[in-house]
């Protein structure tokens, strides 16, 4: 290999970190031609349906399959009777049943499954499948599980967690007291590429291949194993392609009913659910009641919170007891706070399952902390901006858990760098249109009936947040990723192999970023994402940029070092002192410079790492441990135009300064926070699952309400950039705080625009309805 | 469930049908019957615009209509906007300004992005937000989607990249 005459480089190169290549699959998504799960199939495979029960609460009393097994194109059917191996699955605890065998506990539970030549078939032949139901009185009431005084719906029982959090002194008073209940409606991550897989078993039924979108296949995996009474390594997932998932397909849904029928039946079997079913068959965000009650000297410094949080989990665990733990240790909000007592409770009703959505707890909790905050700023005469800088916390501060922050944590400058953010140029109401007329899609209510636009009032809320990285409480978190190199005649390509979930969040771009600036080599190389190498744990908690991308990190600087030792042999220098400037091996002691494509253009190395994050703790029975891992933070500033005859709203802008660490993607972190903070929109005004007496009643994009492109306002953003050092790469997570505050300030928002004209609406409930601005 | 042959004109090909049913959705003939996986079912009633074709240039929710009704029609889907791995100036700019994640409603946007472009070559802000508000993104909040658009009417207006 020949030295090179180059000057040092000056900023990143295109492809490299810190610069924005487009995505990989981008081409074959725009084009139609990703293949996402619910497109994949199979010479010869079946179609499965799942039988779900119509019932909160009731008891199996039979089942009669006879019906259906005379329909023409009826393969296969299955019960709890036909599972192998063990009978329930879960993410935390294994409690729910992969189908109820002798009691439903929510509307929605599957009892049944089958197969047919034909989806349409299939979908008849569960109407003729004959289920006899005694019913049984439904647990919906979270206190009422609470008390003890409804039987156990459960074997595990009623109460899935509680926890106490006490810290510092509990007895301690403020001169100024604010409190408040707030109440958080359930979510559903509605992504838009319903849940879909198809099960191809081994000749011979000893094995399975499934191709499931997923966020974590490992541990899908294990679960799918377990019920099947398979070997894990019997069981080998391949990633689908995922249409979003936000925290739903954390859990398992449709993988083991799958196996199952394509197992019974020696033949590939693809199961897809319709939006109908998806919204029965994943867990939600949960609903939260959140009773807050702040102390503060005079002047707004925080001395005390008293919580009390309420989380419904529906009829199964799933993550409920970890979402309960984000929410009750983060209580204080991104705030110093040297005293609280805070009681935590995730329990078991009759209601859909909750777990994972974005935000994970921290919603929740943020939105009774931030309403409490604009409380406390009023009682004590200051302005929202100034009671948040006054108690903000930064980096040493220590949590009500009794964990120092150890993190970057710029609070300050997220509020301080939203608020020099412009406000919107659009005067109230929107800028007429060139006749002068009113432009009615400026208001609130768009084209549809509005009040004179005389009457719309524009107000300016504040939200901030904290949100935990990564897995707490002495989970064992790692992620793992292979980088192989191989040289050729026209360079060297290398080649990545992680079981990292892509969700559409961009890991696929973001891994060859991280070996081009590693390595110095600009053709990068995914291999399929499957679980043919180590877990990468779940696309989720804001953990994959850090995780695996200091898995892919970690391995890529295996290989490096590996080519430092073939130049540093070919050219006699000291491999130890070698490094990487663009696509140059640089020698400091000579100046001498070699091509990376060019020294490697003979080798093969191929290295695997783990990357583990430092070990947290378990918290005692006072809520005290270090149990999380890291933090961010995040400041939103919301404008909006309110009608208050009507009720109805305009989100017109969202401010927003987060701490991101480094932006190792500029436009997929751009992406993130306008994304989440759609959600978080969705969460203030338009979004929640309504249940009467246990059963859905908007399980459907009709009466759901999504934020559209007409709901969605321009967001101006800055990037808070403070390299994090206990970051891999110095970059924090960016997928959960763009979602969290921005609910909260976009309530305080109309809180704000309401006092304006004498209208004193608590707005202690998300989301907000029309009702609660007109008739509160 | 008595099954019917007919013929419809996709993407300017000549396609039998067979093995449907009457009453079935063009959506799911498209992909189930034809093969056709570029249109992405996401809601089934019209509300996300994730299986949004033309149907003689009309733009339309593929899961609202029935396939048989699409008979002597032209009917365009994604797959017929542009060649595979030769993407059309709206499918680029969708990659370039960062307006894709999961992309599972991509298809549909870019069939209305384009149906957008043809009417309306100098959108502003509202028209665009107003043309595109039926189709649903969860992903991305709009806002590199916007982007995408008006990057693609100053390039076609200019003759250059806005970029």
């Amino acid at each position: 290999m020949s030295i090179i005459d180059r000057p040092t480089s000056t900023g990143p190169r295109h492809g490299a970190l810190g610069t924005s290549p487009t995505r990989p699959d981008g081409v074959a998504k725009v084009q139609g031609a990703f293949e996402f799960s619910s497109d994949i199939s199979a010479d010869g495979c079946l179609f499965g349906a799942t039988l779900r029960s119509p019932h909160p609460h009731a008891r199996i009393v039979s089942i009669d399959l006879s019906a259906a097994w005379k329909i023409n194109g009826v393969q296969a059917i299955v019960t709890a009777e036909d599972v192998p191996g063990q009978l329930t699955y879960g993410l935390i605890s294994q409690d729910q049943p992969v189908f109820a065998s002798d009691v439903v506990r929510y509307v929605g539970e599957p009892v049944a499954a089958l197969a047919a030549d034909d989806p349409e078939v299939a979908r008849r032949a569960l109407d003729a499948i004959v289920v006899t139901y005694e019913i049984l009185p439904a647990l919906l009431d979270p206190e009422l599980a609470i008390s003890g005084e409804f039987d156990p719906i459960h074997p595990d029982g009623n109460v899935i967690r509680s926890q106490r959090i006490v810290h510092g002194d509990s007895d301690a008073t403020g001169a100024i007291v604010v409190e408040g209940t707030y109440e958080i409606g359930m979510q559903d991550q509605a992504f838009l590429g319903l849940e879909a897989a198809l099960a191809i078993p081994d000749p011979g039924g000893k094995g399975i291949e499934m191709h499931v979108a997923t966020q974590w296949l490992h541990e899908d995996r294990q679960q799918i194993a377990a019920c099947l009474g398979f070997k894990e390594e019997d069981v080998r997932l391949v990633l689908g392609g995922v249409g979003g998932a936000f925290g739903a397909r954390e859990d398992i849904s449709l993988q083991v009913h799958c196996s199952l029928l394509a197992l019974r039946l020696g033949r590939p079997v693809r199961m897809a659910y319709s939006r109908a079913e998806s919204f029965l068959g994943h867990v939600h965000r949960h609903p939260a009641k959140i009773w807050m009650r702040h102390h503060a000297n005079a002047d707004g410094s925080i001395v005390k919170i008293d919580s009390r949080m309420v989380f419904d989990g529906g009829a199964y665990a799933s993550t409920s007891s970890a979402v309960l733990i984000n929410a009750i240790t983060l209580a204080q909000g991104p705030y110093r706070c040297a005293n609280a007592v805070v009681d935590g409770w995730a329990v078991r009703t009759n209601h859909l399952p909750c777990g994972a959505m974005r935000g994970f707890g921290a919603v929740q909790a943020c939105f009774a902390y931030e309403s409490q905050m604009d409380k406390l700023a009023a009682a004590c005469g200051v302005g929202p901006l100034d009671i948040r800088l006054l108690n903000a916390m930064t980096t040493g501060d220590v949590l009500i858990t009794g964990q120092p922050v150890l993190n970057v944590a710029p609070v300050e400058e997220c509020l301080r760098e939203t608020d020099a953010l412009p406000l919107p140029d659009e005067p109230v109401g929107g800028h007429a249109r060139t006749d002068g007329s009113v432009d009615a899609m400026k208001l609130p209510g768009g084209a549809g009936r509005t009040a004179d636009a005389g009457d719309i009032v524009r107000g300016i809320g504040w939200g901030v947040s904290i949100k935990n990285l990564m897995y707490s409480e002495s989970f064992d978190d790692y992620a793992t990723a292979r980088c192989r190199i191989e040289g050729g005649p026209d360079g060297p390509t290398v080649f990545l192999k992680f079981a990292t979930a892509e969700v559409g969040q961009g890991f696929v771009t973001l891994a060859p970023q991280i070996a081009r600036s590693v390595l110095g080599i600009d053709r990068v190389e995914l291999d399929q994402i499957d679980t043919q190498v180590g877990s990468a744990g779940s696309t989720s908690a804001s953990r994959q940029t850090w995780m695996s991308g200091g898995a892919v990190n970690a391995a890529c600087e295996l290989v490096r070092s590996l080519i430092f030792d073939h130049v540093a042999a070919v050219h006699g220098c000291s491999a130890a002192d070698l490094f990487i400037d663009h696509t140059d091996v640089v020698d400091p002691m000579t100046g001498r410079r070699f091509d990376v494509a060019e020294a490697c253009a003979d080798v093969s190395f191929d290295e695997t790492a783990v990357y583990r994050h430092p070990a947290t703790s378990e918290i005692d029975e006072n809520g005290q441990g270090n149990c999380h891992t890291a933090f961010a933070f995040v400041a939103h500033r919301a404008v909006v135009d309110v009608d208050p005859e009507l009720g109805l709203v305009k989100v017109v802008q969202i401010a927003t300064a987060q701490d991101v660490g480094v932006a190792l993607n500029p436009l997929s972190v751009m992406g993130q926070i306008e994304g989440g903070i759609a959600q978080g929109l969705g969460m203030a005004v338009m979004e929640e699952i309504i249940q009467v007496d246990g059963v859905i009643r908007n399980g459907n994009f009709t009466d759901y309400l999504l934020p559209t492109f007409l709901d969605m306002p321009p967001v101006v953003a800055t990037l808070i950039e403070q390299p994090d050092p206990l970051a891999p790469l110095g970059a924090k997570g960016v997928g959960e705080p763009p979602c969290i505050s921005s609910t909260p300030a976009i309530v305080a928002a109309i809180r704000d625009a309401l006092a304006q004209v004498d209208i004193d609406a608590s707005l202690n409930r998300v989301p907000v309805r029309p009702g609660d601005i007109c008739l509160g | 469930m008595s099954n019917e042959i007919f013929t419809l004109h996709v993407n300017g090909q000549a396609r039998t049908v067979r093995d449907s049913w009457l009453g079935e959705n063009l959506l799911d003939v498209l992909r189930d019957r034809l093969g056709l996986m570029g249109s992405k079912g996401a809601c089934e009633q019209g509300e996300c615009g994730s299986c949004t074709v033309l149907v003689d240039g009309h733009l339309v929710c593929s899961c609202l209509i029935m396939a048989a009704s699409a008979v002597g029609q032209q009917v365009v889907t994604i797959e017929g906007v542009a060649p595979v791995g030769t993407p059309s100036d709206v499918q680029q700019a969708f990659v370039d300004f960062g307006a894709v994640q999961c992309g599972f409603c991509t298809p549909g946007l870019i069939m209305a992005v384009h149906d957008l472009l043809e009417r309306t070559p100098d959108p502003d802000d509202t028209e665009i937000r107003e043309e595109l508000a039926g189709n649903i993104c969860r992903c991305t909040g709009y806002g590199r989607i916007i982007d995408a658009v008006q990057q693609v009417a100053v390039t076609r207006r200019t003759g250059r990249s806005g970029a």
